[in-house]
């Protein structure tokens, strides 16, 4: 038989098309294929030439809407977007297994390493000191396992290990040499900052090295986000498992509560944080993106509530109460307009022009910083007089390197609704910013035992 | 003639069930069989065969296997299962009773046309 490359050409053209439908599977494609060309050779032999042919073989078809449509409501489970964990048959499998058992594989050698200690006598739910041996050394049980996993599937090689290796093994040395006492505040610090400056240099692997590129860190903040999401999700669910362990195990007269406690809680803790990389990594273009959602709905509601909160503060000349958890409070709430703002960029069209949203998400950060101003001036007031102390210190810095970052978020903003500045400059401002929380992060960790001698 | 919607619709799965109780076949041999069998009356949308043939498969009535076409390339086939010619017999009386009202009805207005003049 001889081939007709001009038929098979459109036909080409024709199945990459319908692939893209997503009610359309794979091997419905080939059927309908198959049918295609079956009657186009039909109408070949009855002597129409080849672009004939296959006008008539679609048009015979029928409408591909239609056509979807019914496929559609033949199969309801198609619309809904499915991370499909099992492969059927003839349908790409969305998940990788190989990926999967590194995941799992590097899940449960987190699950073994916080296990590790127990076997040179540090229980998890030992004394004091055992526990003040965890919290140190909390990074090192689960995020060298993360780094690990990133740079397998991102495929990088010895020297980018290397590198890599240098922030984790800089941050053992600082937890476990420096003579940190129990309920030191400098480190307690460290042990706070420390996953921060962790979690940072992961994204090293996981941009593959490229940490540079500003479409790079912007894609770390997307999986940071739903990284996020996904470990609170899947915490719930063992939180759940685990009460019921205790539960039923409870009804036959056996207390489990030990064995939740010292096996399924850390292990789940920290596989959990992998499983959820591996998720994440898995789904992002199957399913929409969370936090964007999320951003979505809560931005419009901070800020009513930091719109009244200014005002019945001013109405009724309020000062604000300076305790050291104020500080912290606001360092929060700072932290949280941060994400709503960078979750909100991470999900927008550059190009789309200002509309309400924004309005509403520039009145957020321009509130958030006059509430944080209010809060700094009283803290100032306070530490004068008081004096500096390394918690202060630490809030105070972290006050101020958020607030240039929404001070200057603010202007840029403005500038935007003004037509004066493109979007894409408030996103560059915000990766080209990530550098100095990582900094500050390892400042805090570093610098600060020892400038304040291990307080 | 144009055949209403609703009828093709409604004639095609024991049409196809038909059709496969002759022997195992594949979309577009079934569909030219419709073709052949209406002398090209009962007409649907080519793509609208495969739906309804996977319906089939859902519900039960038939099996699908992947074979070769003849020249090399994959083909789905279909063959009719024992609870599909159950099917069959069931659609077929089905239609008996419409067939019998409708031509009940016919007889009857034949027997009424000439007192009406």
């Amino acid at each position: 038989m001889k081939t007709n490359q001009k038929l098979e050409d459109h036909i080409g053209e024709w199945r990459s098309y319908m692939k893209k439908r997503r009610t359309l599977h794979s091997t419905d494609v080939e059927e309908l294929e198959d049918h295609l060309q079956s009657q186009s050779q039909a109408l070949l032999e009855s002597g129409l030439d080849e672009d004939e042919a296959f006008l008539v073989a679609v048009k015979r078809l029928g409408d591909i809407d239609s056509l979807t449509r019914e496929f559609a409501s033949e199969y309801s489970d198609r619309i809904w977007k499915q991370l499909v964990l099992s492969k059927d048959e003839g349908e790409e499998a969305l998940v990788d297994w190989r990926d999967a058992s590194m995941a799992v594989g590097m899940a449960v050698a987190a699950a073994a390493a916080i296990k590790l200690p127990e076997l040179f006598g540090i229980p998890i739910d030992g004394s004091e000191s055992d526990a003040f041996f965890y919290a140190r050394n909390s990074s090192f049980f689960v995020l060298p396992f993360l780094a690990a996993y990133f740079l397998w599937k991102r495929g990088l090689g010895w020297i980018d290990c290397l590198r890599l290796a240098v922030p984790f093994l800089a941050g053992a040395i600082i937890m476990n040499l420096f003579p940190f006492k129990m309920e030191s505040h400098t480190g307690l610090l460290a042990m706070l900052h420390l996953p921060i400056a962790l979690w940072l240099a992961v994204g090293f692997a996981y941009s593959s090295a490229l940490w540079r590129s500003h479409e790079q860190r912007m894609n770390y903040i997307r999986f940071t986000g739903e990284w996020f999401i996904y470990y609170v999700l899947i915490g719930l669910g063992g939180g759940v498992l685990m009460g019921f362990t205790i539960f039923i195990f409870e009804a036959i007269g056996l207390d489990a509560e030990h064995i939740v406690q010292a096996w399924i809680m850390p292990c789940g803790v920290v596989g959990a944080v992998i499983i959820s990389g591996w998720l994440v990594e898995a789904k992002k273009n199957i399913i929409e993106n969370m936090a964007p959602v999320l951003t979505k709905l809560f931005t419009p509601l901070f800020t009513v509530l930091l719109i009244v909160f200014l005002a019945i503060m001013i109405w009724t000349e309020s000062v604000i109460d300076v305790k050291r958890e104020v500080l912290i409070g606001f360092d929060l709430l700072l932290v949280l307009v941060l994400g709503l703002l960078l979750y909100s960029i991470s999900a927008r069209n550059p190009e789309a022009p200002p509309g309400i949203f924004d309005v509403l998400q520039f009145l957020l950060v321009f509130c958030a910083l006059l509430v944080d101003l209010f809060a700094l001036w009283a803290i100032g007031t306070r530490i004068s007089e008081f004096g500096f102390s390394p918690n202060k210190v630490a809030a105070l810095g972290e006050n101020l390197v958020l607030l240039v970052n929404l001070g200057w978020s603010c202007v840029i903003y403005a500038g935007f609704l003004m037509r004066r500045r493109s979007f894409t400059s408030l996103e560059r401002w915000q990766t080209g910013y990530a550098p100095v929380y990582f900094i500050w992060a390892w400042i805090v960790v570093l610098i600060f035992p020892v400038v304040f001698n291990y307080q | 003639m144009d055949i209403n919607k609703d009828l093709v619709a409604a004639s095609a799965t024991p049409l196809v069930l038909a059709i496969l109780n002759e022997g195992e076949n594949y979309g577009y041999a079934i569909q030219k069989r419709v073709n052949d069998l209406s002398g090209g009356e009962l007409e649907w949308a080519d793509g609208m065969l495969y739906p309804l043939l996977h319906r089939l498969e859902r519900n039960g009535y038939i099996e699908s296997s992947w074979g070769k076409s003849e020249t090399g390339r994959r083909r789905k086939y279909y063959k009719l299962n024992d609870q599909g010619r159950k099917e069959i017999t069931n659609q077929k009386r089905q239609w008996q009773v419409v067939e019998s009202a409708l031509r009940g009805i016919r007889l009857a207005a034949v027997d009424l046309a000439p007192q009406k003049i």
